[in-house]
């Protein structure tokens, strides 16, 4: 059987095949190539997307060239959504490979945040870290980390280096053993039915009764549509790094060893395909 | 000490504090199938390619100081090891000349006198001219020179002996009776042909054949000649040849000497002893006897009986006091018996595994190239009460140039360090689990082929290996095993197991049992009996054990396979490679024994922490382990892989994974109380960011009571190395911001010099990489110098003198530059250096200059031995130019080889240590363009150049030289920086520091402590017209000075800065002297008007230091004082300046400082507001 540290890195290394093509309406000297590239589901699009930039810019003149920005199939994929989210929200049943398409101008500043450097991610990436503490530890794991333990988490991330980051992540998701859990899962529920970009809200992992809750107890309370009614066809997939977990699984597991790097627990509730 | 014996408990890394962390590295070398040398450093984990090799190589045979290696031209082929110590050679001839009443001393000599260029002897002709380099790899070092040293006392110009008549005794002294004369010429020439791989040239008149066959050892018969070696050559007609002469001064040797035979040889092997043996074409062995000090080539040779009678022995190696043979079905024997008096020995043991080839090296350590799968094998556990060992163990370490397996490597040591632990933990997970599987499939352990299938054939396996690429080292090595045992999937197990256990020893049952998971009955795995080697044949009991070892072993490999099918699948460049085949190896050079820590292995060899991390990094103990839900998640996470990463291997990865990682043993100089030296595992990974930036850490792993920790810092947040050379250890510092506010660096000390400069030349270069910074110092860079005279250089920020914001001194980030001075002056451009000219490096220094972690006992860290010069390794960042203006007599040496140089000495490397090491240099210039310029021979003690002149324009530069004088240099530009001559100035007295600052100020602080303003200094008057007398401050003894845009510093003897007031420019003089610190050693006054100085007793949080960088706080055109210190690197710094930075910070926040700032206190006294002028102490 495998250990729960094997959950871990399935889930650090998972990759998507992308194809990635420049948006047709740019002005291009000669045409361009589509750009094929593997791209790790736990980290930001910005930070894994510079040699889709350099081949772009080969056939661009610089100044055809504002900021770049990804969409598919006409919807802007958020930066600052993890890479895993984006496609399982916006493409998981769709053909591999996940086509992307490049653009230079017409940033969509309504949809999307401007990104000038990693360094915006890495604010980002951070904010959502202390985020997910202050729910789980009332901040007390994170600020009690020094400026490098934080920096070991950017790197790791940044660097795709596993064993760096969870060599510190560890510490994020330890908790006093009487208590069973965190003291709130940091989550986000992410449906295509709803207009609000996520559903984030306070829940513990122990019920009052003392009892586990699982993936169930969680969607029952936020999003009961969700869920298959007896009788029911299917009609929607929650999906979570690609894979549908028992609902049965706890909640606190999950949270444990499903969480992005951010330390939160993307849930995506998507239409069941039809086909 | 002390902790050794505490931790020998566990048997696997006992030796990790002991001896073995202390030896330094060395190298096993091997060939490979396609003629490629590799070398595997003892310390390192990869094979690293010889690039340069001339053509392919078919063997090699290693010493630690040189590898010599049969090139596919049947030629030989020397690599020798650069080292400090270069390979030169004297040549010597005498000029003898004789006095006729004509001609007097002429060459005309008598017939029976001897030649007119002889030896020293009289008898050998030796012109000149008849001296050549003996190869191609030789290198004459300068031409011809006359000796004027004569038994220790110089000779007349000419270098003449004078004496009655030859052979006789000779004077330098000319008498009336002084028939004859004779002069000695030298000349030197140098082994060039260091690090690369140099043929030995053929004789031309008695050439042997081709050879076949090469083997060198010999070196511990005898000291003398230092360095000397036998090497013996087989040619392909069978004889055998020895090479006269190697030794030191002369690597090559210098001729072949045929050795008669009593056979064919075609293999033959010689020990660092005095054991030789020989394979004879038949297949019998013969055995070289009487080899002495004397008579190194031995006398006669002794035939020996092969292993077995029916097939004859193909190999034999060789050690101290071992032989080992393999057999023509590539069995492998060991000869029991063998000794220094029994060179033959008494009777072969058959010993497990089909070998090629075997090598016996150092310590009698073995390795050998298996027969099927030509990976390279390590014997285990031979110690000198078992010479024959215990097992045979693949080395896994990758070659350079595999970049999937060089992100193992790092992947590997990642995780040891990261959590101590993650690495190795997988290995014993997969055991576990795949164990488990295969109870489950009903596989038994009795029958070791069905579970090799199962592992070499993924589909027949239901659970699992939902892995994703885990790439440790591991894998490497079953991928070895599960590629052969498809390609030979019936073959005899015996050959399969990447390690061939022959028995088990209780100390080593426990990594196996631990590989093999507790599924693994015990009593099966260890059934053979547990015997001790002795002179028996144990050929019986072995064929027992190899069924239970196989089990085990397929087992392990087994488990690990799982791995292997998912690395396959997870980084495409894994698809291409193949595993190395390996054709020789030689271990002649490789300083390892049993006890050493190598990690050329996979990682499980560290047992006890294994077991620990599983545990440690259990981030929640499931209760249900096999619940549903959490199957069904691993089921889907490895159908996931498959979806989505399957079929597209191919396409790149987004983040590139390239990582270098190098490790060492070092000491720590541990942080918590009581301090002291402690052994620790020092190791550096590099990597390249996704933006293509170089980056790494450091990690320093420790024991703490017994437990796993470590210490970690980042590259790119180093702010200095720094070397701590002292007499009796190789140390550096490393300071952060944070360290640098503790007063308390990271220490580690390295085991030789060497290693310390490797590291510091690796780490600096890290550091400037991973900060963007190239090149040679900029015009604007800050310049400081420690009290041992090693050279840093900063550059600045832009903010660094912001108003209220400046960069924190702290994070200022430094890197050394060659060279050691006293001072450093530099401005508009040009920079210039003091050397220390009386007292080299030794006699300086303070109790207070030491770096404060000198310890109490006052132990000198300033030796001579400290200054002596870095390694080849170490780069600089720019060049130091020495200028040769010394008078005659005392520095004769540095003249003579002033001479050699080259006159385009620029960027010539040798130039830049040979300042450090002779340490005569007077005065050094710094240059990065131009050529080769002579100053006069001035000694100076302190020099000034005017910051931010135009570049354009003469720079104004003054100088006191060591005797008080003050000159001013004419002619200096930025293309000409050494200037064109010195004027001098007078004075009364004589004068001890100078400084020039903006509109032609120049100060000066004469010897007895009182300051000095020159009057009408102008581009027209360079030198300007007197000297104002200026009081020093009641009581006080000025030392130094400091002159900028407006503002002039002064330092007294108490160590107090003077700030002075009233200067205007129609009143240049000013009007009186205002305090601003105590606790001050110097000051740089910067073109801005910025003060810098050198403060004692900052105290840090952990420690306090004296000699420390400073920076001050506040400095405006309305508060030329400043308020406050922001503290800098220290201690034992002794000079900053600051001079080249004319960078004015952005002038944003001045603004709204200029409001809230307290109203211009230009007040004339002294002394002053305290809270204003604060003190240097924090």
């Amino acid at each position: 059987m495998a250990d729960d540290k094997d959950v871990l890195r399935d889930v650090w290394f998972g990759r998507i095949p992308t194809c990635f093509t420049l948006n047709p309406d740019e002005v291009t000297e000669r045409e361009a190539e589509p750009y094929y590239l593997l791209l790790p589901r736990v980290s930001y699009l910005p930070l894994v997307t510079d040699k889709v930039k350099k081949h772009f810019l080969k056939v661009m003149r610089t100044e055809d060239v504002e900021e770049m920005w990804f969409e598919h199939e006409g919807t802007p994929l958020k930066w600052h959504y993890p890479i895993g989210v984006l496609f399982d929200f916006h493409a998981s049943n769709s053909v591999l490979p996940w086509s992307i398409t490049v653009h230079f101008k017409n940033f969509p500043d309504v949809d999307l945040l401007h990104c000038p450097s990693n360094s915006v991610v890495e604010a980002h990436f951070m904010s959502s870290i202390k985020e997910a503490d202050a729910l789980k530890h009332k901040s007390q794991v994170v600020n009690d980390m020094q400026k490098k333990d934080h920096k070991q988490l950017w790197m790791g991330l940044q660097n795709d280096k596993f064993d760096q980051f969870w060599a510190m992540n560890r510490k994020l998701m330890e908790y006093p053993t009487e208590e069973g859990g965190f003291r709130y899962i940091p989550f986000r529920i992410y449906q295509t039915t709803s207009d609000r970009p996520f559903i984030q809200k306070l829940f513990r992992p122990v019920s009052t009764e003392g009892n586990p809750h699982t993936l169930f107890d969680l969607l029952k309370e936020m999003c009961p549509d969700a869920l298959t009614k007896d009788g029911e066809e299917k009609r929607f997939q929650v999906v979570i790094h690609g894979i549908e977990p028992l609902l049965e699984t706890p909640l606190q597991w999950l949270s444990e060893h499903l969480s992005h790097p951010d330390n939160f627990l993307h849930i995506c509730i998507i239409p069941t395909p039809t086909d | 000490m002390e902790r050794c014996r505490a931790r020998r408990a566990g048997p696997a890394d006992a030796f990790r504090a002991g001896e073995g962390a202390a030896m330094p590295a060395s190298l096993l070398w091997a060939v490979d199938v396609h003629g490629r040398v590799y070398s595997l450093s003892s310390a390192g984990q990869q094979w690293e390619l010889w690039r340069d090799a001339p053509m392919e190589f078919k063997r090699v045979t290693a010493a630690q100081q040189c590898c010599w290696s049969l090139g596919c031209d049947n030629g030989i082929y020397l690599n020798v090891f650069a080292s400090d110590v270069p390979v030169r050679y004297r040549e010597e001839t005498y000029e003898n000349q004789r006095w006729n009443p004509v001609d007097g001393f002429s060459e005309r000599l008598l017939p029976s006198d001897r030649w007119q260029w002889s030896d020293v002897t009289g008898l050998q002709h030796q012109p000149l001219h008849g001296f050549q380099l003996p190869s191609s790899s030789w290198e004459w070092e300068g031409d011809w020179y006359v000796d004027e040293n004569f038994e220790g006392e110089p000779t007349e110009k000419e270098g003449w002996t004078y004496s009655i008549d030859f052979p006789s005794t000779y004077t330098k002294d000319k008498k009336w009776n002084s028939c004859v004369r004779r002069r000695r010429w030298i000349r030197y020439r140098r082994y060039k042909a260091m690090d690369t791989w140099a043929k030995i040239p053929s004789q031309p008149m008695s050439l042997p054949d081709p050879f076949s066959d090469i083997s060198c050892g010999g070196w511990e018969i005898s000291e003398e000649p230092r360095g000397r070696l036998s090497l013996w050559a087989v040619s392909l007609q069978g004889k055998v040849w020895f090479r006269e002469g190697i030794c030191h001064h002369n690597p090559e040797g210098s001729s072949w000497e045929e050795v008669p035979l009593p056979g064919e040889v075609v293999q033959i092997s010689c020990g660092p002893g005095d054991l030789v043996w020989a394979v004879l074409w038949e297949g019998k062995l013969i055995v070289r006897e009487g080899i002495t000090r004397d008579c190194p080539k031995g006398l006669t040779w002794t035939v020996v009986e092969g292993p077995s009678p029916e097939v004859g022995a193909s190999h034999v190696s060789v050690g101290n006091s071992v032989v080992w043979a393999v057999t023509k079905d590539n069995k492998v024997w060991f000869r029991r018996g063998v000794n220094s008096h029994n060179p033959c020995g008494s009777g072969w043991i058959s010993m497990v595994g089909e070998m090629i080839t075997i090598s016996v090296g150092l310590h009698d350590q073995v390795w050998a190239v298996g027969g099927e799968d030509r990976a390279v094998y390590f014997r285990q556990g031979v110690t000198v009460s078992e010479l024959s060992g215990k097992t045979w163990r693949a080395i896994s370490a990758p070659r350079d140039g595999e970049r999937s397996h060089s992100s193992a490597s790092s992947q590997q040591s990642a995780g040891r360090y990261f959590s101590g632990e993650v690495q190795a933990q997988s290995v014993v997970n997969d055991a576990d689990s795949d164990a488990e599987k295969g109870a489950g499939d009903g596989a038994t352990f009795t029958t070791p082929e069905p579970l090799l299938g199962s592992a070499s054939d993924p589909p027949s396996d239901p659970a699992p290996k939902a892995r994703i690429p885990k790439v440790t080292s591991d894998s490497f090595i079953s991928e070895l095993v599960s590629d052969k045992d498809q390609a030979k999937p019936s073959k005899d197990v015996r050959v399969t197991p990447a390690v061939l256990e022959e028995e088990v020893l209780p100390i080593e049952g426990e990594e196996s049992l631990l590989c093999a998971g507790e599924a693994l009955p015990s009593t099966e795995s260890r059934g053979g009996p547990a015997s001790q080697w002795s002179n028996v044949d144990l050929e019986e009991a072995q064929n027992q054990q190899i069924q239970s070892a196989a089990v085990l072993d397929s087992a392990e490999t087994c488990s690990l396979s799982s791995v292997t099918t998912f690395t396959l699948a997870g980084e495409d460049s894994y698809g291409a490679e193949e595993h190395p085949m390996w054709a020789w190896v030689s271990g002649g050079g490789c300083s390892v024994d049993s006890s050493s820590q190598l990690n050329w292995f996979s990682s499980s060899a560290n047992t006890n922490s294994l077991t620990q991390s599983v545990q440690s990094m259990s981030l929640s103990v499931s209760p249900a382990q096999t619940a549903a839900w959490r199957r069904q998640i691993c089921e889907q996470l490895s159908e996931r892989s498959r979806r989505e990463m399957d079929d597209f291997k191919h396409y790149e990865q987004a983040i590139e994974q390239s990582v270098w990682v190098k490790k060492g043993a070092m000491q720590w100089w541990r942080d918590w109380k009581p301090h002291k030296w402690i052994d620790v595992q020092f190791a550096f990974e590099q990597f390249s960011g996704p933006d293509g930036n170089k980056d790494g850490i450091l990690f320093i792993y420790y024991n703490y009571y017994e437990e796993k920790k470590y210490l970690h810092a980042f590259i790119n947040e180093v702010t200095i190395l720094v070397p701590v050379l002292n007499d009796s250890k190789h140390t550096f510092a490393i300071y952060t911001d944070e360290r640098t506010k503790q007063r308390w660096p990271i220490r580690v000390a390295a085991a030789t010099e060497l290693e310390m400069y490797d590291w510091l030349a690796l780490l600096s270069v890290s550091c400037c990489e991973s900060r963007g910074i190239r090149g040679p110092p900029s015009r604007q860079a800050i310049w400081s110098i420690t009290c041992k005279g090693d050279i840093f250089v900063s550059e600045p920020s832009p903010a660094l003198e912001a108003v209220p914001y400046p960069t924190p001194c702290d994070q200022m980030f430094w890197r050394q530059v060659g060279g050691h001075l006293r001072m450093v002056e530099c401005g508009a451009g040009i920079v210039w250096g003091i050397g220390d000219p009386v007292s080299g490096y030794t006699s300086r220094g303070l109790p207070t200059d030491r770096y404060m972690w000198s310890n109490a006992s006052g132990l000198q860290e300033c030796t001579k031995t400290s200054t002596r010069p870095p390694s080849p390794q170490w780069t600089w960042v720019s060049d130091w130019a020495v200028d040769y203006s010394v008078s005659g007599g005392t520095d004769r040496e540095g003249w003579q080889y002033a001479a050699d140089f080259p006159a385009s000495f620029h960027g010539y490397k040798t130039m830049k240590d040979f300042v450090r090491r002779r340490r005569w240099a007077r005065k050094c210039k710094l240059t990065t363009t131009g050529p080769w310029q002579e100053v006069p021979p001035i000694a100076l003690s302190d020099v000034t150049v005017l910051p931010g002149a135009a570049a354009s324009s003469t720079i104004p530069l003054w100088a006191v030289s060591n005797k008080g004088d003050v000159l001013c240099r004419l002619g200096v530009t930025a293309l000409t920086p050494a200037g064109s001559s010195w004027l001098h100035v007078g004075t009364d007295q004589p004068f001890k520091s100078i400084s020039i600052g903006a509109a032609g100020q120049v100060w000066a602080i004469a010897r007895d402590g009182s300051a000095f303003h020159r009057g009408s200094v102008s581009p027209q008057n360079p030198a300007g017209d007197c000297w104002y007398h200026i009081p020093s401050p009641a009581k006080q003894k000025l030392k130094q000075v400091s002159v900028g845009r407006t503002s002039i510093c002064t330092v007294d003897e108490n160590g107090n800065l003077w700030y002075r007031q009233g200067v205007t420019p129609s009143y240049p003089q000013g009007s009186s002297w205002d305090h601003i610190s105590n606790n001050v050693r110097k000051v740089s006054v910067g073109p801005l008007d910025q003060i810098w100085i050198i403060a004692d007793k900052v105290q840090g949080s952990q420690s306090l230091s004296c000699g420390t960088v400073c920076h001050r706080l506040g400095v405006q055109p309305v508060e030329p004082k400043g308020h406050q210190w922001d503290y800098g690197i220290g201690g034992g710094w002794d000079h900053v300046t600051v001079r080249g930075n004319a960078t004015e910070p952005p002038r944003i926040a001045l603004f709204s400082q200029k409001d809230s700032a307290p109203p211009t206190s230009r007040s004339p006294l002294p002394g002053g507001d305290a809270e204003l002028n604060g003190s240097a102490v924090g």
